[in-house]
């Protein structure tokens, strides 16, 4: 296993700040390709009207997860080693909830503004001075948010974990249901444009 | 006014976009490229959590010190030594510079049909306010958490990539006059 590289040592602090940026400039570059530093084009998803979002967004997550099982597999990649997202059921419930309202507010999510802001588009940029509002407004909120924050614990705690099936069933799983609802979208657009 | 005056374009012109699977494989491939070199994904919404902090930090210190939300990310270090901070601005220059090439670089304030351009200003600012808010509440943002938790089959990051989509969708009757 000599995968992942920075922590088993194998780069240092200042590589890692430049393969940052190296990775922020792809994840720009695929988001603008796909259109969505478009505000339209990301609100459109929930109008029934495109459906980029879910197809890169489905399309993305299914890619690195093959990616993860299939190195893991071949033993090129300690899973271990990788920092899965801790889970907090109802903060992460709560904050998924008023998020996707700022979404739909907004038309753009924190990563997408970037692109938008930085591609000239002036809603993006305001949009980014609203997520420094808002985020200055968590910081300092905080001792009344504590608790919330902290609640329902659960720690490294992933589907399989859940499921208590092998990785590998849910990973089949997962993909099966993205390329379901891939076909279901294809269907459901062809039929729209033959009415 | 309305003829004689270039109006701001209501949005990009859309020409050759990629296509989405394709765009979504290319970022799927960068995911697993900050697994594989890090060891861990890609974000977003940290990056202004590392500017608001030391932004108070550079104000009112003590302020900053007694709030123990700002103390974690004062202890862990300068932002300039934040990973998300580089990453973050990378996005910037690769979205610059994609849309540059393909000719999408316009000033504009996109916005729907019916939407003047302040409303629509306006409730950009907003929705990112609820945003900054809420992806400090849940650890991330679509980046963070449904990109990087789902690829690697995190509950929480599901939990909070269903609730968000389930919400937009709910919420998207209320401001149909903005965008349609």
């Amino acid at each position: 296993m000599i995968l992942p590289l920075y922590p088993a040592g194998a780069i240092g602090e200042g590589a890692s700040l430049a393969v940052a940026v190296a990775t922020g400039i792809a994840f720009g570059v695929a988001l603008e390709r796909a259109g969505l530093g478009s505000s339209r084009k990301v609100a459109a998803q929930f109008y029934g009207t495109d459906f980029t979002v879910i197809r890169v967004m489905f399309t993305a997550i299914v890619t690195a997860m093959l990616g993860v099982f299939a190195l893991t597999r071949v033993g090129l990649l300690d899973p271990s080693a990788l920092s899965v997202p801790d889970t907090w059921l109802v903060p992460q419930l709560a904050g998924g909830i008023v998020f996707g309202a700022g979404l739909i507010v907004g038309g753009l999510c924190p990563g997408t503004s970037c692109v938008a802001a930085s591609s000239g588009h002036l809603d993006g940029l305001a949009l980014m001075a609203g997520m420094l509002a808002g985020t200055l407004g968590f910081e300092e909120a905080f001792p009344w948010l504590a608790r919330l924050y902290d609640a329902t614990p659960l720690g490294r705690f992933t589907l399989p974990d859940l499921l208590r099936l092998p990785t590998g069933a849910v990973v089949a799983a997962t993909t099966t249901t993205a390329v379901g609802c891939f076909v279901l979208l294809w269907r459901h657009e062809r039929r729209r444009r033959d009415a | 006014m309305s003829t004689a005056a270039p109006e701001v374009a209501r949005t990009a012109e859309a020409p050759r976009y990629a296509n989405p699977y394709a765009a979504g494989i290319g970022l799927g491939l960068v995911l697993l490229a900050a697994f594989c070199v890090m060891g861990h994904g890609i974000g977003a919404s940290g990056a202004a959590a590392q500017v608001v902090v030391a932004g108070v930090n550079a104000v009112a210190p003590a302020h900053a010190q007694s709030n123990a939300y700002a103390r974690a990310y004062l202890d862990a270090g300068p932002p300039l030594r934040a990973w998300i901070v580089w990453e973050v601005l990378g996005i910037l220059i690769g979205g610059f510079a994609s849309a540059a090439l393909a000719g999408r670089l316009h000033w504009l304030v996109e916005r729907g049909p019916r939407a003047g351009r302040r409303a629509r200003l306006a409730s950009a600012v907003l929705g990112g306010g609820l945003m900054g808010f809420a992806s400090r509440l849940a650890r991330g943002c679509t980046s963070g958490q449904a990109l990087t938790g789902g690829a690697l089959l995190s509950v929480g990051s599901w939990v909070f990539m269903i609730a968000l989509f389930a919400s937009a969708f709910a919420a998207a009757r209320l401001v149909r006059r903005q965008w349609t």
